[in-house]
């Protein structure tokens, strides 16, 4: 049978998802697939588009799927064509570029536009956006408006709903001051309550942007270019860019001109086809469906699934009901959730409600009849995903009300997580369940990164990555009592950690394949060798039996390796502080071997990148510095402020304090990496309140420690662990603190976790107050850590196994 | 064009125990895995899924993980263990006399064992 020819027309968010659900359908085999789209590049997330905006993202950051992807599935692209007509009787579509394609099934997903009110002046002559107006839903206009930006001072957005107010944000970070102009009386009614859009109002205001409720614009002013704004109360706000961003309007016209019926957009039936032609199907913002338009990404998802198993025949019943509107987003940095209706419209509608209008706190849920009917979460939207799969199931919810506001009694995520019902959906973009998610990590998925790859979780606004983070963590870091095998420290030795470390002290085991041989199970998991080589590092110190194969490959040679096989080098800097010599001489090496890329690190080092392994051990002896360990689960830096010594504000000698960290704890190897920072002012400029360890000077020669902060991909102040009284009582109870950490940390258990499961209090109790009375040992142990250290890079001279810097050996005998 | 002859690689020693080496034979190169048992294997020299180096990679009996991105594969059939969908190409080896023998004319990459 021969394939029959499938064209979609649109290839925005709507379009490229509708055709990967074909895909995961087999619809390869089924089809030949010709796609239309406007725009010049593959499909790019929309929803993203301010990060353009702010500069964020460049084009090919918010790109979903590239170009490659297209040819990659054998899909024929017409990029920067729009369809100008369909030709029902001869089934063909035609191109404004005269390209003509012939189909047996046709999908219209030609989405929208923006949508510019009418107001006089708005247009030149010619029809065309007044010099100065812009649009706000493409690529292009972006930078267009980035462009004029740049030549502006004042800015206005025309429209206050999710769209104006990040693009109203974005014109503060391009250097515009910044006005918001809102129809409406607050501030995205359509999600949100008076009350909440008036604490959102607040909450902007603070960001420097002016917000104008209640305004109907009714002129742009201006000859030539935009001057200004005249509203319909006769007042006027002089400008020089106007962004309309006051809502969508379906791109229809090629459903009327084909002859389908057309009310606000293409009417379609449940299997999301045309009225008028069963071979036409409709999807996205330009269908309309029982009635209604959708603009939100997830019901134009689960329009495209509907579509792809239709026309696949997978499920010849596969219908579309609607959507119950539901949505968790990010506005401005506020976290916003937001369901079904935001003001009771029955008697009996029972409304519960909690303000703090200081933190911007707001919550609001309307019950009828037990159900959710409608809700507005804003700045804490913890409950969000529990309301939210209330609200889309109709539920019956709990008879406490109070326990649907807030966590009471259980102030960690972790039980949050292990209540959560597994049906319970995440990310509202692709529909991905907690259920979704564990499978996947379950499935070997190490990382929310790879989670986020395999399920598209966090894939979609991205308002919810970060509780995916939180959840894939949650599961890897396993709290889950019913299999005690999460505990182990690796998987094939049934033991935790505390308890492996006394075995292998009892038997003596100093070596990697030792503990395999006389704990294990006869399985030897290559990614448990480097975990119990860091444990045995920790137990045995200078004892340890050193075999190489169970390192990772970095440990192996020293450097870090990159995507493409190379390594970058970073020598040591203590406090980001060297010598002029110093500094040339890393130039000098970088000159040499052709450095393809100098990099500033964050942790204040030269980063050399790109270079051979086969040039390691010549680049260690050219620069004669010691190593810096970037490569490893280690001490890896402490950054530091310039302190005293020049600062006109530093309390404490942050930067000498940074270089006798940095040489005391130099190569010690811990569970995962130990990022470090001194600040000599609580001003923070070294960032020491986000580090594994961080010191604060405050006066008086004391220094705050802060412990399990993080500023990675997940964000965490760090807990004030103590205050010591002097640099010597901060060097002891952070050292302490580390080798508590070393001892039982789980294998690559950042502090910021390790601090969460452990929990401050114990902490504090066993490093400060001695209270398991360990210290002297901890103290000791540290001690003994040190002394043990050696300069890997002094392998340069002597390597440790056959080859270890040859990045290919020739065969002996070639042919 | 290669012979389909065997090649000496060179000495097992020149492969630390537990660890692979990158080889070159011809134009081709080859990542040689010397197992803690002692056996000797030989694959592809590049991961399927990003092109990590698999030499570099770390061994557990005969299970290979790539040090890029933790994909594993079992060295004696090539097949992929954390994703069935990728699989490596092998050479078959043998070891005589203390020198590693290489037929350079690979088995198909596979994917998961049936």
């Amino acid at each position: 049978m021969s394939k029959q020819k499938l064209v979609v027309v649109g290839n925005g968010m709507a379009g490229a998802r509708a055709v990967e659900e074909v895909l995961a359908r087999g619809g390869a085999e089924m089809f030949d697939i010709v796609m239309f789209g406007e725009e010049p590049y593959g499909n790019y997330n929309r929803i993203l588009l301010s990060e353009i905006l702010n500069g964020i993202q460049d084009a090919d950051g918010i790109t979903m799927n590239p170009l490659s992807w297209y040819a990659e599935n054998g899909i024929t692209l017409h990029a920067g064509h729009r369809v100008e007509k369909i030709d029902r009787a001869a089934k063909i579509v035609i191109s404004n570029g005269g390209v003509r394609a012939r189909y047996d099934k046709l999908m219209i997903a030609t989405g929208s536009r923006a949508f510019i009110p009418p107001m006089q002046g708005v247009r030149m002559e010619d029809g065309s956006l007044k010099p100065g107006v812009f649009g706000y839903r493409t690529i292009a206009d972006c930078q267009q408006i980035v462009d004029y930006a740049r030549r502006s001072k004042i800015a206005v957005t025309i429209g206050g709903g999710l769209l104006g107010l990040e693009a109203a944000r974005s014109m503060t970070v391009l250097g515009c001051e910044s006005h918001v102009v809102h129809l409406a009386g607050h501030l995205m009614e359509m999600q949100l309550d008076v009350a909440a859009g008036g604490i959102l109002k607040k909450t902007i205001e603070g960001m420097d942007i002016r917000v104008h409720t209640s305004k109907l614009t009714t002129e742009v002013l201006g000859t030539d270019k935009v001057e200004g704004l005249r509203f319909k109360d006769g007042t006027e706000l002089p400008c020089d860019l106007v962004l309309v961003a006051a809502g969508i309007r379906p791109n229809s016209e090629i459903g009327q001109l084909s002859g389908l019926t057309v009310e606000r957009a293409i009417v379609v039936n449940d299997h999301m086809q045309s009225l008028d032609d069963r071979d036409i199907y409709v999807v996205g913002e330009c269908a309309q469906h029982r009635g209604r338009l959708y603009g939100l990404v997830a019901p134009l998802y689960e329009q495209a699934k509907v579509f792809a198993e239709h026309v696949t025949r997978t499920n010849v019943n596969a219908a579309y009901h609607g959507s119950k509107l539901a949505t968790k987003l990010k506005v401005m940095g506020v976290e916003l959730a937001s369901m079904g209706i935001t003001d009771p419209t029955d008697d009996n509608d029972e409304v519960v409600q909690f303000t703090e209008p200081k933190r911007g706190t707001y919550k609001k849920l309307i019950v009828r009849d037990g159900r959710l009917v409608g809700g507005i979460l804003m700045g804490d939207i913890g409950k969000a995903p529990f309301l939210m799969q209330a609200f889309a199931q109709d539920a019956p919810l709990p008879e406490e009300r109070l326990s649907l506001m807030f966590d009471l009694g259980t102030p960690s995520a972790k039980v949050t997580y292990d209540e959560m019902p597994a049906e319970t959906q995440v990310c509202n973009c692709n529909g991905v369940t907690k259920a979704g998610i564990a499978a996947s990590v379950v499935a070997g998925a190490s990382s929310s990164k790879a989670v986020m790859a395999q399920t598209r979780a966090g894939m979609g606004c991205g308002a919810c990555k970060g509780e995916v983070t939180e959840l894939v963590s949650w599961l890897l870091g396993g709290e889950v009592e019913e299999d005690p095998s999460v505990h182990y420290y690796v998987p094939t030795i049934p033991m935790r950690k505390p308890e492996l470390m006394r075995e292998v002290v009892a038997r003596g085991l100093k070596s990697v394949s030792s503990v395999f041989r006389e704990l294990g199970n006869g399985e030897v998991d290559p990614s448990a060798k480097p975990a119990l080589a860091s444990l045995l590092i920790t137990v045995w110190k200078g004892e340890y039996e050193d075999e190489r194969d169970a390192r990772f490959i970095n440990d192996r040679v020293h450097a870090n390796i990159q995507k493409d096989g190379t390594f970058s080098v970073i020598p040591e800097m203590p406090g980001g502080v060297c010598t002029p010599d110093e500094l040339v001489r890393i130039g000098q090496v970088a000159q040499k071997y052709n450095v393809p890329l100098v990099k500033l690190t964050g942790g204040q080092r030269v980063d050399l990148v790109g270079l051979k392994k086969d040039d390691l051990p010549k680049i260690w002896s050219d620069l004669g510095f010691k190593a810096g360990y970037a490569w490893g689960k280690s001490y890896r830096t402490c950054k530091s402020c310039i302190g005293t010594d020049f600062c006109r504000f530093g309390l404490g000698d942050s930067m000498g304090f940074a270089q006798r960290i940095e040489r005391r704890y130099r190569g010690i190897d811990s569970p995962a990496k130990l990022k470090l920072a001194t600040a000599g002012c609580p001003r923070n400029c070294s960032e020491a309140y986000v580090k594994d360890v961080g010191f604060v000077a405050v006066g008086d020669g004391k220094w705050e420690i802060y412990v399990g902060g993080a500023a990675g991909a997940h964000i965490r102040k760090g807990d004030l662990l103590f205050t010591a009284k002097d640099e010597t009582e901060a060097m002891l109870i952070g050292s302490r603190f580390m080798q508590f950490y070393r001892e039982n940390a789980k294998w690559k258990e950042r502090t910021y976790t390790f601090m969460e499961r452990i929990g401050l209090e114990r902490v504090r109790a066993v490093v400060v107050e001695d209270s398991e009375g360990i210290c002297a040992d901890l103290d000791a142990a540290m001690e003994a850590s040190i002394a043990a250290t050696v300069d890997p890079w002094l392998e340069a001279v002597a390597p440790k196994t056959a080859n270890q810097f040859t990045s290919v050996i020739p065969a002996k005998e070639d042919v | 064009m290669m012979a389909s002859t065997e090649v000496l690689l060179g000495f097992i020693d020149q492969i630390p125990v537990g660890e692979g080496r990158t080889f070159r034979v011809a134009d081709l190169e080859i990542a040689v895995f010397h197992t803690a048992e002692g056996a000797v294997y030989a694959t592809q020299a590049f991961c399927p899924h990003r092109q990590g180096p698999l030499a570099d990679g770390l061994l557990g009996g005969t299970t290979l993980m790539c040090p890029l991105h933790d994909r594993t594969f079992d060295l004696r059939s090539g097949c992929g263990t954390s994703h069935e969908q990728l699989g490596l190409a092998t050479y078959p080896t043998r070891v005589s006399d203390g020198e590693i023998w290489l037929h350079p004319v690979p088995s198909p990459a596979r994917e998961a064992a049936e």
